[in-house]
Formats: structure tokens, C-alpha cells, sequence
């Protein structure tokens, strides 16, 4: 399929005309430095979607991204209180590890277990939002608390744009090795789009999906941090209903929801799509509650698409077979 | 009445050998007697590639079982989709006391008073005994509310009509299999019945249990039912049957009373065909022993499988649908495990845990069903391929897409595969072609076994001759193939020796001169060979 007939393609191409409109009654919004702030608004957004993306591919789909964000956010917060020397590298890979360890969760009680994702995730979700809450006792962790380097660092601005933007390019160049370039990401793809051939190919599902819980919580607990460090602020209700944003993100990218179809480049699109609507309605002064009607009539559209495109190609293979006996 | 059939009986001379084309007569005007409740007239039924019904001929009488008999593929289960409104003839005609009659929907068929107890009856879990009995049509009460109370009362009397003490009220998840069964004969006489349909109705049943559905059978004779039995058990066809009609490839071999016939004469007419089909064996240099399978057993689906395959081989595996054939080679691939029983391979005994670890020793599985469980559709030709043998294509730890693109190529141009490109999602090409991806996947595998489950079935003529001269090129160059057929030309056609499956345990061994179509039948149905089974 060449390029310009691609999902991607007319993706990239509304999101043109999205920014052409937005010119038009506000031109200062596609400047260069406006596009690369919007850009580092919308990293966490990306970064979530991207792990969300592999979830969605393995027919599953986690719910307690948002959650897992919030409470490691809050436990990097922590550390960084009691700890304020902390190097920031380490504080990333606590976030990792972290972020990673509760997706596994995630992963083992629906691999081990084979509790229904959306079920697994709805748990998992009210259980970090309230193990925030036992961790902090209600309280917020304000700016004054955090140590200037655990803040800063992904406001630091390189060539133009922020560290947290930079991190959220490595993420989307790294997820797009993955999944272009490995058994793993290939098995993903290959687990979602015919779990039954993939047994019998000798891919483990169960493994899979549980790996694909894994990333999207590591990405998770990336997020985490940065988000604390981003707005300066950790409580219990922070990124709260996120999860719905990620997987709009996702599904607006061309992730099919029914698994298997997908990539990181059209994520990568349906985050930047969300991100400029809900940065631009502002400054051209629509209300916010637009926003909301917008994303929304952008997920029918693309699922709309989605359902259109799936149609044409999926051919019942050996229809005759069914009437041989 | 009675005599009625006896104008379909042309067949009773019976050479099989110079047959050429439907028997029975043609260009007679209707064929059908009078006095059947319901027949078929010529009945043509093709679907792509395939003609399944080729101007067949059925009666049914009021108070008499009729058998239908035909191996698989003989085009049984189309004549009951057609006779119950699910598929619609392409020619001939049904005949409904003796009138023209169609089925245009399900609900025209039972309308008519055709309906069908199936192989697998679906019924609702969470629903009560009644409401499964009159879903769809449920008595109304003057609100156009279901009358709850009515329902059961009339529940109740269908129930207690075949003999059934079941509670109306009860939940069907609440029921053993046994009377869930008859809960399902229930809702096929809940209609006005006249025509009752039985396709394989004793398959999942215990010995008390099919007694029980036998006197069933007799209850619903008396009430002047008109009944088509279908059942491969050659013991309870002369058991309960009044007459039988004989299919083969889709087509009528011939009909009569079954005190007039003799099995082996009815096993003849099922198996019997013309010699023209010729299959491209060639005599491979069969070698040393390659795997060696000992014990085998599984706690419900099979029992001490044992059996040796050599090098440049091709082991058919014939039986009935249901002998254990599939789900003993999925066990042996490690997708089931075993409860007893270990492989030899080559020089070491081990135990097959996973796909994965089948792969690794080289056995690989081509399953049935090639859409569900072979080929990814939206992954492109190439990713398809590769999918087992990236460690191949990969290093360290990365996929090289040149590699899988020259290792795709190489597999690909032998099965001839047609494509725009090798980057073209296997979800657009056509069903041959998606075929040769899943064929080419495992062959770059380099496996030393090839499991093949029912190669050929649903595909057009050509398309087979393909499979089977591919078959035999793979056997000559030294792999060993496993074939799962139920097909017995092609089991005739392609393997050097035969394992007859019967109930999950190995009924025969053939080789040689014991291979002929008969004691194949005869073994996989269990006639006149007990206590000799192997």
C-alpha cells in the first residue's frame, strides 16, 4: 500500500487542514514556537497512546494507563522529597521499573488468570487511584517541595524544543524499532490479528498480551514523572479520565480496536490531532465543551473509516469449506 | 403407500466401477412418488468451485425413517440446509405432497412443518425449558405479552408427548446433556411438525441415551412423522431406518427398503466410483524411522495412539468426523497435552510441550481450517511467512526485512504463489493463494514432519491435483507427511500406508492390498471387525 493512499496519510492531511483552519482566525498558532509547545503539551498524551497502541493490537486494552501515571507520579514525588539529591536519571528509571511493574499486574491476571482485560484494568485503575491516596493521605505535593532539578529537567529546552519533547520522540523512534524490527513487535501484530494461527505458529498469547501490559505500564510510569515534573504538582486525581484521551488517541491513529492493525506513526498522528484541538479551541475561542463534541465526532469519523477500510479486505478465506461436508 | 419407494430403487443392480453419472433416471418428469410427504426433484446446489448437490433425489413418508447415507462431502449436511430454507437450490424442486413448494427462509420451512434437531442443537443457557422450547414463537396473551403460563402448559404436553419428565420452569443450564437434547427435540416438534430432520442425533449421547432416542424415533413413527435420519453408525441405520437413500460427491446413487439391502451392499454404493481420478504418486524411497509415537492418550478426545513414521513417507490418517484425528495432532504439536504417552524422534524420547517446541523439532501443523487457524490476514505475504522462522531472518535480535523478503521469495515462487507483491496484506489474495502462504510458511521452517489436516477439503478440482502432486514432491525429497483426510480417494490416491481412527483409539493399520475402500469404511465405522481392532 503506497503511502498516500494510507490511514496515515489522510491523517497527516486533516491534521494540515486542522492547523490551515486554525491559521485563519489565529495565525500565531502555527508558528514554529507555538507548534513546538503544543507538540511538548502533547508528549505525555503520545507516549500513553503509544503503549495503549501495543495493548490495543493484542486484543486487549488497559484502562488504568491514567492511574498508573498518577500513582507513580506521586511515589517519584516522594522520592524526590525525601531524597531531593536524587540524580533525575534514576528517578526515570524508578519510573520505568515502576510503571512496568504494575502493568505486569495487569498482564499476569490476564495472561495467568484470563480475567477480561477491561475488566483487569477497571480494577487495577480504582486500586492505584486509591493506593494514591493511602500513600499521600489526601495531601498534594506543591511545587515548593520539589527539588528544581526534578522539575526542570523536561522543561529544559534543546534546538527548540523541550527535553519532555525530545523523550517523547526517543519513545516514538524506540516503539517504532520495536514493532518494525523485532519477533516481539511482530508477534504483537500477530497475536491480535489471528490469535488461533498464532498458537499454531508457536507464539504464546498469553505471553504477548502480558508483554504489551508491561510496555504500556513502563511508558505509563515514564509519563508519570514527567507529568509531576511537567505541572509541578502530584495528588490523588491527577491525569483523571486520561485513559478515554489515550485510547481516542489511538483510535483516531488507526488502531483497529478489534487488535491486530495499526502503527506507531498513526498514533503518533492521533495524539498530535487531539493535542492541537484541545490547545487550539482556546485561542481561537471556542469553549472547551467544544472540545469534547469534537474529539468525539474525530473517533466516529475515524472508526467510521476504520470500518469501511477493514470491510473491503476481509475476505473469507476457503468459503467453500464450510459447505464441503 | 407403503410400496411407494419402490420406483427409486434403480441402484439395487449395483457395479460400482462403470458408473459415470446419476444412476437414476433422468428426463423422467418428476420422480417423486405420490404419498411422500415431502421430496426433493433434482435438486442442484453449487457454491464456487464446487458442485455440492448434482440433481439428487429424496422421499420422505409419513411414519417411516428414512437414512441418509454418504461419507463426508457427499452433500448430506446441504440437503438439510436446503430442506430447513437455509440454502436455496440453484435447480430441481421441492415437493411438499407433491406440490411445488419453497423455502425462502427457515421460518418458511418450519412454517411448513420441516423442521430439524441439528448436530449441534444451540440452545440459551440462561433461558428456562419452555421459553428455549417456544423461543421465536411463543404464545401471546391478548396484550401481545408472552403468556408465561400457556407456554409452560404446552411445554409440558410436548415434553410428556416423547416422554420427557423435565420441569418446563427450570433453567436449561440446570440440565444434563441428555435432556437438553430432548429439550431440543421438544422445540423441533413445537412447530406443527410433519417432516422431522435427525442429523447425527446420537453423536454425543450414551448408550442409555440413544435407546431412549431410539424409542423417541418410534413414538414420533407412530404420530405419522415423516423422518430423515443421518448417522454414519451402520448398526443403528438397520436398526431404526424403514428406507435409505444413498449419496456420493453429491450425488444420488440410489434409494430402496432397508430389509432389501445388505451392509456390504450399502457400504459399496457409499464408497463405490468411477477410476478416472488418477493421483501423482510417485514411489519415494521410504527410509529410516523419523518419529515414532508411543501411547498416546488424552483423557476424553483419544487413547493409546501408537504408530512410526518414516523418512519420505505419506501416512494417511482416515476416520469419521468426530474419531479423534484433528485433536490427536494438535496434541501431538503440543497445542493439548497429553495425559500419557511420549514421541521418539530420531534417537531421543521427549514430550512435545508447545507449538513452539514441535516447530524447534521440526514437526509442523497445516490445520484444517486455514482461515481461522493458518494465515493473519492484515500482515503482509512476507511478515506471514517468516512468522515462524524469524530467528532466522533476524540479527541480533533484529528483523533484516531483506532476509525474510529472499527467504519469502524462495517458498513462494516453488508453491507458485500469485501476487501483486510480497508486501500485499494475505487478507486480499484469493483463497488458493492464502492457502500457499500458509503451506509456504511452514516449509520455511524446514521441518522434517508435515502434518496436513484435510488438504484439500472445500477447494475446486484443479486447485487439489495442485496439492497432491506438491504432496508427493515433498515425500519424494525426503519429508514425511502426515495426512488427515476424510476424503477416500485421496486417502487411496496418496499414502503409502493407512491409520483407520474409530472413537479415539487406532481401529486399523492398512498397507498394500488390505487398502480398499471397503475395509477403510468398514473400520472406521466398526462393521464386523470388533474385538479384531488393532
Amino acid at each position: 500500500m503506497s503511502f498516500v493512499k494510507s490511514r496515515e496519510a489522510i491523517l497527516l492531511a486533516a491534521i494540515v487542514l486542522l492547523l490551515g483552519l486554525i491559521a485563519t482566525r489565529f495565525p500565531a498558532f502555527i508558528t514554529p514556537h507555538n507548534l513546538a509547545s503544543v507538540y511538548s503539551d502533547t508528549t505525555p498524551l503520545m507516549i500513553l497512546a503509544l503503549g495503549q497502541m501495543v495493548v490495543i493490537l493484542t486484543r486487549c486494552i488497559d484502562l488504568s494507563v491514567a492511574a498508573n501515571l498518577a500513582l507513580t507520579g506521586m511515589v517519584c514525588a516522594m522520592i524526590n522529597v525525601a531524597a531531593p539529591d536524587l540524580p533525575v536519571g534514576l528517578t526515570i528509571l524508578i519510573a520505568l521499573t515502576m510503571g512496568a511493574a504494575l502493568g505486569a499486574i495487569n498482564g499476569l491476571l490476564v495472561w495467568k488468570l484470563a480475567i477480561p482485560p477491561i475488566v483487569v484494568t477497571l480494577g487495577t485503575m480504582t486500586i492505584f487511584r486509591g493506593v494514591i491516596f493511602l500513600l499521600s493521605d489526601g495531601q498534594w505535593i506543591n511545587a515548593h517541595e520539589m527539588s528544581a532539578n526534578f522539575t526542570g529537567f523536561p522543561r529544559q529546552v534543546i534546538l527548540g524544543v523541550t527535553v519532555m519533547g525530545w523523550i517523547g520522540l526517543a519513545v516514538a523512534l524506540l516503539m517504532a524499532l520495536l514493532m518494525a524490527r523485532t519477533a516481539l513487535g511482530r508477534s504483537f501484530f500477530a497475536v491480535g490479528g489471528n490469535p488461533h494461527a498464532a498458537v499454531y505458529t508457536g507464539l504464546n498469547v498469553g505471553r504477548a498480551q502480558f508483554l504489551a501490559f508491561v510496555i504500556s505500564g513502563a511508558l505509563a510510569g515514564l509519563a508519570g514523572y514527567l507529568w509531576i515534573a511537567r505541572y509541578a504538582v502530584a495528588y490523588v486525581d491527577i491525569a483523571g479520565g486520561f485513559e478515554l484521551e489515550v485510547v481516542a488517541a489511538c483510535v483516531i491513529g488507526g488502531i483497529s480496536i478489534a487488535g491486530g492493525v495499526g502503527s506507531v506513526l498513526g498514533t503518533v498522528l492521533g495524539a498530535m490531532f487531539l493535542g492541537i484541538v484541545k490547545n487550539a479551541l482556546p485561542v481561537v475561542d471556542i469553549s472547551p465543551f467544544w472540545q469534547l463534541a469534537i474529539s468525539g465526532a474525530a473517533i466516529l469519523i475515524a472508526v467510521t473509516f476504520n470500518a469501511r477500510s477493514g470491510r473491503s479486505k476481509g475476505r473469507v478465506i476457503l468459503k467453500s469449506a464450510e459447505h464441503a461436508q | 403407500m407403503r410400496d411407494a419407494g419402490r420406483r427409486v430403487t434403480a441402484a439395487r443392480s449395483y457395479p460400482p466401477q462403470i458408473k459415470t453419472g446419476p444412476i437414476m433416471g433422468t428426463g423422467q418428469g418428476p420422480v417423486a412418488a405420490q404419498g411422500a410427504v415431502l421430496a426433493l426433484d433434482r435438486i442442484i446446489k453449487t457454491f464456487p468451485g464446487v458442485t455440492a448437490l448434482d440433481q439428487v433425489q429424496l422421499e420422505l413418508h409419513a411414519g417411516e425413517v428414512t437414512s441418509l447415507i454418504g461419507e463426508n462431502g457427499a452433500g448430506k449436511s446441504t440437503v438439510v440446509k436446503i430442506l430447513t430454507g437455509i440454502y436455496q437450490p440453484d435447480g430441481g424442486q421441492i415437493l411438499l405432497d407433491g406440490q411445488p413448494v419453497s423455502f425462502p427462509t427457515a421460518q418458511a420451512a418450519s412454517g411448513a412443518g420441516v423442521t430439524a434437531i441439528h448436530q449441534e442443537t444451540v440452545l440459551f443457557e440462561e433461558l428456562t425449558v419452555a421459553e428455549n422450547i417456544f423461543i421465536g414463537h411463543a404464545p401471546r396473551t391478548r396484550f401481545g405479552l408472552i403468556d408465561t403460563a400457556e407456554m409452560r402448559r404446552r411445554a409440558g404436553q410436548i415434553l410428556s408427548s416423547i416422554g420427557a419428565e423435565i420441569d418446563p420452569g427450570v433453567k436449561l443450564k440446570d440440565l444434563g446433556i441428555a435432556s437438553r437434547h430432548l429439550v431440543a427435540i421438544g422445540r423441533a416438534l413445537s412447530v406443527e411438525a410433519r417432516v422431522v430432520i435427525m442429523d447425527e442425533p446420537t453423536a454425543a449421547l450414551s448408550q442409555k441415551e440413544i435407546e431412549e432416542l431410539y424409542e423417541l424415533v418410534e413414538t414420533l413413527k407412530a404420530q405419522g412423522k415423516a423422518i430423515l435420519f443421518i448417522s454414519h453408525k451402520f448398526d443403528e441405520i438397520f436398526r431404526i431406518s424403514d428406507r435409505y437413500t444413498v449419496f456420493r460427491d453429491g450425488q444420488f446413487v440410489g434409494a430402496g427398503r432397508i430389509d432389501e439391502i445388505s451392509e456390504s451392499d450399502l457400504v459399496k454404493m457409499m464408497v463405490g466410483r468411477s477410476v478416472d481420478q488418477i493421483f501423482p504418486k510417485r514411489e519415494a524411497q521410504v527410509g529410516e524411522e523419523v518419529l515414532k509415537v508411543v501411547g498416546y492418550s488424552h483423557p476424553t478426545e483419544f487413547e493409546d495412539i501408537n504408530f512410526t513414521l518414516r523418512r519420505g513417507e505419506i501416512l494417511g490418517f482416515y476416520g469419521l468426523v468426530g474419531a479423534g484425528r484433528s485433536e490427536f495432532m494438535q496434541s501431538l504439536i503440543g497445542i493439548t497435552k497429553p495425559s500419557k504417552g511420549a514421541v521418539k524422534l530420531e534417537d531421543h524420547v521427549t514430550i512435545i510441550r508447545s507449538p513452539a517446541e514441535a516447530i524447534e523439532a521440526g514437526i509442523v501443523y497445516v490445520p484444517e481450517d486455514r482461515g481461522k487457524q493458518g494465515a493473519i490476514l492484515d500482515l503482509p505475504i512476507f511478515q506471514n511467512v517468516t512468522l515462524p522462522s524469524l530467528g532466522e531472518t533476524s540479527n541480533r535480535g533484529f528483523i533484516r526485512m531483506a532476509e525474510e523478503f529472499a527467504l519469502t521469495r524462495q517458498y513462494t515462487e516453488r508453491l507458485d504463489l500469485r501476487a501483486a507483491s510480497l508486501d500485499t496484506t494475505v487478507g486480499s489474495l484469493s483463497g488458493g493463494n492464502q492457502q500457499k502462504v500458509v503451506i509456504a510458511k511452514w516449509l520455511a521452517t524446514r521441518p522434517k514432519v508435515i502434518i496436513l489436516d484435510e488438504p484439500t477439503k472445500g477447494i475446486d478440482i484443479g486447485s487439489k491435483a495442485a496439492v497432491h502432486e506438491f504432496m508427493s514432491e515433498l515425500a519424494a525429497e525426503g519429508l514425511s507427511v502426515i495426512m488427515v483426510s476424510s476424503e477416500i480417494p485421496e486417502i487411496l490416491g496418496m499414502s503409502d500406508r493407512v491409520i483407520v481412527m474409530r472413537e479415539g483409539r487406532i481401529a486399523a493399520e492398512l498397507e498394500g492390498e488390505d487398502l480398499t475402500p471397503e475395509t477403510l469404511v468398514r473400520h472406521a465405522a466398526g462393521i464386523g471387525v470388533k474385538g479384531e481392532a488393532a
